[in-house]
């Protein structure tokens, strides 16, 4: 006989060797997904996890991993605090949309003046956006008790249309001969977001993940803070004997997460996308959700997970340009990688026992 | 702006179409949650259903056979949510979301072949007296099969779990697990029947979509219904009678919104749109207040020990 037993506590060796195998699972089951879809499923493997880094044009997709990888883990270093605290924020999507738009507003009002200030002021109020946009609600949780999940998640279809209205009204290009999108922030020097070293990929959005990733290890091991989320989640019935406020607690864990969103944002709309535009936002809020449960919502872990997962998401788009891989199986394939990283999940709170089941 | 233009008797009967893919999809969940599960995935399943039915619809010719299909593959997602939480015992959120970012993918994987192609008609019911009725009759009495099957199920549901054994076992394990257990039901056979049948529902109701409502496939169709019908189980306050108001509200809501951008109000469309969303979260807001009716045990996973 099977059965599971409770661990007293969770496995470190099983907590670090889980997201491993889910990874390779998934590059098992998404083998054979794309032989179903009639492609070389090794060859596609091969091109989606070995291309970009190691492949002819790793020159030019190396510095692509650090694009795609920042707002990730930006958002997903602010998604993690509030999981482990029991609070989900599933709206990052939203607050990413909001943070755009005002960190582009500001960048755009003060067109066409130079200035060094104009960028550092962009920086707050894209995170300024995002805190909003994630304080509703927050704000609704903390006083009538409303429900996070649906509240932040209904949020992201709102940012969705209130994206199309500024691009198609508010902040239009002026000179765009009538198309929809606001002027190219990339050829506004003192709004752009440019690269720090030329052909790094390196931008502020990614040093500001690497500072949010350093803030976010010090306030969970270092700081009273950090360790009231901790206990909230584990054992909330405790958290509350040792008097952690969970208003406290939703306000900071939405705001956190919110402005995190916000910022990256901001940084997407100064830098790699360069305008507001109606397809603006291509799914890092949700996305960063795998990538908070896949780096184990630890820092470091995140870290990690976010390259992977921009590893996907450039090695996808090879794989639809040279083997015809549609880009769907891509997202089919990251949602089987959470999946399988819930179901593996079991092995570090539990222990599998063969056997009678002794008699006490 | 041009409101002469709105017939309400038109009006009313495309809010009862509107509706009726909430009130499936709020139906399935709200059994699921009856059970102490809280099934995020909704969305995921929905979509999934609507581009299954939509496929074995153009395939066979035949709009039933969609629907069965829908439910089937509606079904078959919901059985890996099972898996993950009743047997795997992960957390009931995360694979929620789970379950609806991998079906949106798996939906626009299935549907590429399928963009533009129009799916066969279904038949409308053509009660003998009753459809030639002058208002009432284009109202309530001129819908498919599939809309009148919604209400009944509502029916169904509501006499299940308040009149039978098997409504008060289901509630039982809902409200207290360690005590169902104790009194010997299984505890996780129950639950994975709920979450099947709430898989199912959503599955008719993304089908409904894509299939009479709109009908065609396009990616990420479904728009967010599968998250209000998630908001509308709590509006119902777990009451499948109040699950049919609230979906015609919504339903109401959506129609009245787009028959007012057709007419040309001044508000621009991108306002008008966010309106179903906007009002989702203020109902919540208003019923939030009164947490009593939920289930006890919801969202916790359980573990026999012994």
């Amino acid at each position: 006989m099977i059965r599971l037993e409770k661990r007293p506590q969770p496995s470190r060796a099983w907590s670090l060797a889980t997201p491993l195998m889910a990874v390779l699972a998934t590059m098992l089951m998404g083998g054979l997904l794309f032989a179903a879809l009639g492609k070389p499923p090794v060859e596609a493997i091969r091109t989606i996890f070995w291309e970009p880094l190691f492949g002819e044009f790793a020159f030019y997709y190396r510095p692509q991993l650090l694009v795609k990888g920042a707002p990730l883990v930006l958002i997903a270093i602010g998604l993690s605090l509030g999981f482990r605290a029991g609070i989900w924020n599933i709206g990052a999507e939203g607050q990413y949309i909001i943070g755009a738009l005002t960190g582009a507003g500001v960048g755009l009002a003060f067109y066409p003046m130079e200035s060094w200030i104009i960028f550092p002021l962009m920086i707050l109020a894209g995170a300024f956006g995002g805190w909003a946009w994630a304080m509703i609600p927050a704000v609704l949780k903390t006083r009538f008790g409303t429900n996070e999940i649906l509240v932040s998640l209904m949020l992201v279809y709102v940012a969705e249309q209130f994206l199309a209205s500024m691009s198609l009204g508010l902040m239009k290009n002026p000179e765009g001969f009538g198309f929809p999108g606001s002027r190219n922030l990339q050829q506004y020097d003192s709004a752009h977001n440019a690269e720090l070293i030329a052909g790094t990929g390196m931008h502020w959005g990614v040093v500001a993940a690497l500072i949010a990733v350093i803030f976010s290890y010090v306030l969970l091991n270092r700081h009273m803070l950090g360790y009231h989320i901790r206990l909230t989640g584990e054992a909330p019935r405790a958290a509350r004997f040792a008097g952690v406020k969970p208003a406290r607690l939703v306000l900071f864990c939405l705001g956190a997460s919110g402005a995190l969103a916000g910022l990256a944002g901001m940084f997407e709309v100064s830098g790699p996308s360069g305008q507001v535009s109606i397809d603006f936002n291509v799914g890092y809020g949700f996305t960063a959700i795998i990538v908070a449960f896949l780096g184990r919502l630890h820092p470091v872990g995140i870290l990690l997970a976010g390259g992977l997962m921009a590893l996907t998401y450039i090695g996808g788009d090879i794989a639809q340009g040279n083997l015809g891989l549609p880009s769907a199986a891509i997202q089919v394939f990251q949602g089987m990688l959470l999946f399988f990283l819930l179901a593996l999940d079991m092995l570090t709170n539990f222990r599998i026992s063969i056997g009678k089941p002794e008699v006490v | 702006m041009d409101l002469s233009a709105i017939n309400p008797v038109l009006l009313i009967a495309s809010l009862m179409v509107a509706a009726t893919p909430l009130l499936l999809a709020a139906i399935g969940e709200l059994v699921v949650e009856k059970s102490g599960v809280l099934n995020l995935g909704v969305e995921g399943m929905m979509i999934v259903g609507a581009i299954a039915g939509f496929a074995a619809a153009v395939e066979t010719g035949s709009p039933l056979m969609g629907f069965v299909a829908a439910a089937v593959a509606g079904a078959a997602l919901s059985l890996l949510f099972a898996g993950l939480t009743q047997l795997a015992l992960a957390n009931q959120v995360a694979s929620g979301l789970a379950l609806t970012l991998f079906g949106l993918g798996l939906s626009a994987l299935m549907g590429q072949r399928y963009v533009g192609v129009k799916p066969p008609q279904m038949a409308r019911v053509d009660l003998p007296l009753l459809s030639d009725l002058p208002i009432l009759g284009r109202i309530l009495f001129s819908h498919d099969v599939v809309l009148y099957f919604g209400i009944a199920l509502t029916a169904a549901v509501w006499a299940v779990l308040k009149f039978t054994r098997a409504g008060l076992i289901l509630r039982a394990v809902g409200e207290n697990h360690e005590a169902a257990h104790a009194l010997g039901y299984k505890v996780v056979k129950i639950r994975t029947l709920a979450i099947l049948f709430g898989g199912a529902c959503a599955g008719l109701g993304g089908a409904y979509i894509s299939l009479i409502r709109v009908p065609q496939w396009t990616e990420g169709m479904t728009a967010g219904i599968g998250w209000i019908a998630l908001a509308l189980v709590v509006f119902a306050s777990w009451k499948p009678w109040r699950a049919l108001l609230g979906a015609y509200l919504f339903g109401g809501v959506t129609v009245v919104q787009l028959n007012l951008q057709a007419a040309g109000v001044a508000i621009p469309v991108e306002y008008l749109a966010m309106s179903p969303y906007l009002i989702t979260i203020l109902v919540l807001v208003i019923l939030s207040a009164d947490k009593s009716s939920a289930p006890a045990s919801l969202g916790r996973s359980f573990h026999a020990s012994r």
